[in-house]
């Protein structure tokens, strides 16, 4: 049960926007710009660093609904994103790719993790600034939202059936 | 030096919100909300705990400039911050917000760690779901600014005073997206 009383009716998210709607504008505008901006990084990118980062967070909500969105919108299937999830290194993504990862994985631990030769390294591959500072500002909000959904003892009612709705819902959708 | 163009001379989170206005504008807009909007907390007690949990994750961009701001809030009583930074058990504050400080820090750490008896502990010294909630959201977002701020390197001012006008302008004027250059 969560620790605050919640319309717990509503999937996800939408318990904490209900509780306190001024915020509401706020955290869906910031979902809408760094989850479906259509330059750099894809959408299908973007949300698989939010998967990533809930789940090195081991918020397990966060996690099921962002992977589900993922495999929608890069159109692979839910064993391929769980292996890029468990060991990015081992798996054939595109070194570019690995490189935004690895800044991903460095700003769960804290910002002053990230360094000047991992960001050189991403920029060698090819990431651009606007991809570059996507990446650690979609991965610090996860951070947020990760903290967020647990610190208020969330909990979901998510099934595989309603993540893989919910799923193609936003990757069609959006956030509005 | 950030590890992204930024504009020259504009520290911490202003530098970002400037270069990137289209996600600065939502940033602001949170902050402002969460900070100043209607809370059962005070926006001197909310800069505090957004203080503390910059503090917690050393991001002295972040725990500096919003320090300031709870000083210059808290007015006569502004040595509290300094107190609750450095020891917040024995810090003169109400049991209540000693309380929530704690479910703050739970968040900063590992935020499944927030138990029923931390939350049961508030309720007891008065906190309302408003004053729970408040802080469990200050407590996310700030471990989402800091991340954000420190993670491009952005520039911190390291002379202490620069951070005294700055919190005073957080304090008056809130937070109020920087026009981009």
């Amino acid at each position: 049960m969560a620790h605050i009383s919640l319309d717990e009716t509503l999937p996800g998210m939408r318990s904490l926007l209900a509780f306190h709607p001024a915020i509401a504008p706020a955290l869906t505008g910031l979902m809408g710009v760094m989850m479906r901006s259509q330059e750099g990084l894809c959408s299908g990118e973007r949300e698989l660093i939010a998967a990533y980062v809930s789940r090195l967070n081991h918020c397990t909500a966060c996690e099921n609904i962002h992977s589900a969105i993922a495999c929608h919108l890069l159109d692979v299937t839910e064993i391929t994103l769980n292996s890029i999830k468990q060991d990015f290194s081992e798996v054939t993504i595109s070194d570019r790719l690995k490189a935004l990862l690895t800044i991903a994985q460095k700003i769960q631990r804290g910002g002053t993790h990230v360094t000047a030769s991992q960001v050189a390294n991403a920029k060698a591959m090819g990431c651009t600034d606007v991809e570059i500072h996507d990446t650690v500002l979609i991965a610090a909000l996860f951070c947020m939202f990760n903290r967020y959904i647990d610190g208020l003892g969330l909990e979901s009612h998510d099934t595989p059936g309603t993540l893989n709705e919910r799923g193609q819902h936003i990757a069609i959708n959006g956030y509005s | 030096m950030p590890h992204i163009p930024l504009p020259d001379h504009v520290a911490g989170i202003r530098s970002l919100a400037m270069q990137y206005p289209d996600s600065g504008k939502y940033l602001y807009e949170l902050v402002q909300i969460l900070l100043r909007g209607e809370s059962p907390l005070s926006p001197a007690e909310r800069e505090l705990i957004a203080a503390f949990v910059s503090s917690l994750n050393e991001c002295v961009f972040c725990c500096e400039s919003h320090a300031a701001a709870s000083r210059y809030l808290f007015q006569d009583q502004s040595g509290v911050v300094d107190h609750v930074l450095k020891d917040y058990a024995s810090a003169p504050i109400s049991e209540k917000l000693k309380a929530l400080l704690t479910i703050a820090g739970r968040v900063q750490a590992d935020a499944r760690t927030v138990s029923d008896q931390d939350i049961a502990l508030a309720r007891s010294f008065g906190a309302n779901d408003r004053d729970i909630h408040d802080t469990v959201l200050i407590a996310a977002t700030f471990c989402m600014f800091n991340r954000y701020v420190d993670g491009l390197a952005t520039s911190t001012p390291e002379d202490p005073a620069e951070y005294i006008p700055m919190g005073e302008r957080m304090g008056t004027a809130g937070y109020v997206q920087p026009i981009p250059q």
